[in-house]
């Protein structure tokens, strides 16, 4: 499986969900290397969910352009795949099925398809599992059969909607080490939506915070930390500290500040 | 193979051996209640026969029954019958679906649609399905397609609520992630909707062969000279008691396999979890 990453430039970004409505975002202007792993996080309501649909092609913008490698987004496409928070694997196919179902809306021959999901299915390590019903399945296994869906397209770009947050602490982690690995591995770009600090710190090569409503980027800031990370690393923790301070500071700076209940219900801060 | 990928084959195979048993089971039940139910009617004939002012009712009993049965297959009488009102249920049924299936699903997707239809489709709902006999009679040229749109009027509701039924439990995620994941329209109908909503189809189907049945031999009683309806109507007025039991059997036989090819169908296509 050999997957290459894309530059991304977003302009002037803009979407409102009514014409008479408040802009969700205005004039948001992002931008990634190939093969980076970007993490948004922010409050609910500052628009990094919307955001991340319309740059999954899933939602139209109201101004400004997407692009990846020069060229335009005007709709979905298998080259840039989203995972959502919930895995939504088609109860009425075995695992394998559900893995190479886009395949099968391309069209690809029945060999060439079954090659490239028990590729798919070894990544997520579920090979042994590619004739059992989804529905036998524990919910950590069902995002990884989501992940391996997704990987199966060689997507050059992968969109993640808290796509952990319904999981419990131990599956999280291991699937947030999973994919941040299988993305470098391959060379694709991630960006994650989150308002879980720590799966920014564990996951992201730059963390990106919005805040305020209409929401906008309030800070960028690189997280230049040696590769494999774990919770427990001096590092990881610095990182963590900082990132949430600047995310306390983007809260007030943006005329949104941040009350303790706030913080309670917001940041997910894992003991 | 991993433990729990074993496990999961191990318990399978135990759900098989499980399944055979509950099978041998069901059919010790099956023909035990056949059998209650047929000394059952032989009891009530013998019982009624014996007093001299009903002893006419002997025909009515079991034996004679399957004897004339055996001899209207013999005749062909059965087939022929069994022919034609098998083409009238199942051209009946088609039309139902092909008209329920694709409303139900413009039903189950938009809700405008869904609301717009509701009252008058709740009313035509409530019609019987023979009220519409005088009115089909004079706008179809010949009995037999009258028949035909009697049992499809009869089985296009529960076909068209049970699928819009269907869709309305699909869950919008679903489409969401086959468009991320590249599917065309078509394809969205094919690979989702389709396998999504085909045991509630299916299960429609099943209520609507129920209807059907149940109209297609009084609709059958006047104007053709072929089918289960006429052939009982046939018996009736020529005195033919036992050939009228035996239809009355061939109807119950018809009706029951027809219904157990739908619950096959309804299993093979049900994906929720048991």
């Amino acid at each position: 499986m050999s997957i290459r990453g894309v530059s991304i430039n977003i302009q002037g970004l803009g979407y409102r969900y009514s014409s008479r409505g408040n802009p969700t975002f205005s004039n948001l202007r992002l931008e990634a290397r190939k093969g980076e792993a970007l993490a948004i996080i922010g409050r609910s309501g500052c628009g990094k969910s919307t955001l991340l649909h319309i740059i999954a092609g899933l939602n139209r913008p109201t101004e400004g352009i997407i692009e990846f490698d020069g060229k335009k987004v005007d709709g979905p496409s298998s080259r840039w795949v989203m995972m959502f928070q919930a895995p939504h694997l088609y109860p009425w196919m075995k695992v394998a099925q559900n893995v190479g179902v886009g395949l099968k809306f391309a069209r690809w021959p029945e060999k060439d398809k079954a090659e490239r999901v028990a590729e798919a299915l070894r990544l997520v390590e579920l090979q042994d599992y590619a004739d059992v019903s989804v529905q036998d399945l524990s919910g950590g296994q069902q995002q990884r059969v989501a992940l391996a869906r997704s990987l199966v397209m060689e997507p050059e770009l992968l969109l993640l909607d808290e796509p952990f947050s319904a999981l419990d602490a131990f599956t999280r982690a291991s699937l947030q080490r999973d994919v941040r690995s299988i993305a470098k591995r391959l060379g694709f770009n991630l960006i994650i939506v989150t308002h879980d600090i720590d799966e920014a710190v564990l996951m992201a090569d730059r963390a990106v915070i919005m805040a305020g409503s209409p929401g906008k980027i309030v800070t960028e800031i690189e997280v230049n930390l040696p590769d494999p990370r774990t919770r427990q690393d001096a590092a990881v923790q610095a990182m963590r500290a900082r990132l949430m301070d600047e995310f306390h500071a983007a809260a007030q700076v943006a005329g949104t500040p941040f009350t303790e209940e706030a913080k309670q219900e917001e940041v997910i801060i894992d003991a | 193979m991993s433990n729990a990928a074993a496990m999961a084959v191990s318990s399978m195979r135990t759900r098989s051996a499980d399944a055979l048993g509950h099978a041998a089971i069901s059919v010790g039940y099956f023909v035990g209640g056949l059998a209650l139910l047929v000394t059952f009617w032989w009891l009530v004939i013998y019982l009624a026969s014996k007093n001299p002012s009903l002893s006419q009712f002997a025909s009515f009993g079991p034996i004679p029954a399957f004897k004339s049965m055996a001899h209207m297959w013999e005749t062909g009488h059965a087939q022929k019958a069994l022919v034609a009102s098998g083409y009238r249920l199942g051209m009946g049924l088609l039309i139902a679906i092909a008209i329920g299936v694709p409303i139900g699903i413009v039903m189950g997707r938009s809700r405008r649609f869904r609301e717009l239809s509701n009252s008058p489709f709740q009313l035509g709902r409530m019609i019987s399905p023979m009220s519409w006999e005088p009115i089909a009679v004079i706008v179809f040229a010949g009995w037999e397609p009258a028949i035909i749109f009697l049992i499809a009027i009869a089985a296009v509701w529960p076909i068209m609520f049970s699928t819009a039924a269907g869709l309305a439990k699909v869950d919008p995620a679903w489409f969401k992630v086959a468009r991320n994941l590249g599917a065309k329209p078509w394809q969205m109908v094919t690979e989702i909707i389709i396998p999504a909503i085909m045991f509630d189809v299916v299960t429609g189907i099943r209520l609507a062969l129920g209807v059907a049945w149940i109209v297609l031999v009084p609709a059958e009683f006047l104007g053709v000279s072929s089918g289960l309806g006429y052939t009982i109507e046939d018996a009736r007025e020529s005195l033919e008691y036992e050939h009228l039991m035996a239809m009355l059997v061939v109807i119950g036989i018809i009706g029951y396999v027809l219904d157990l090819g739908c619950q096959a169908l309804i299993k093979r296509y049900s994906w929720h979890k048991q």
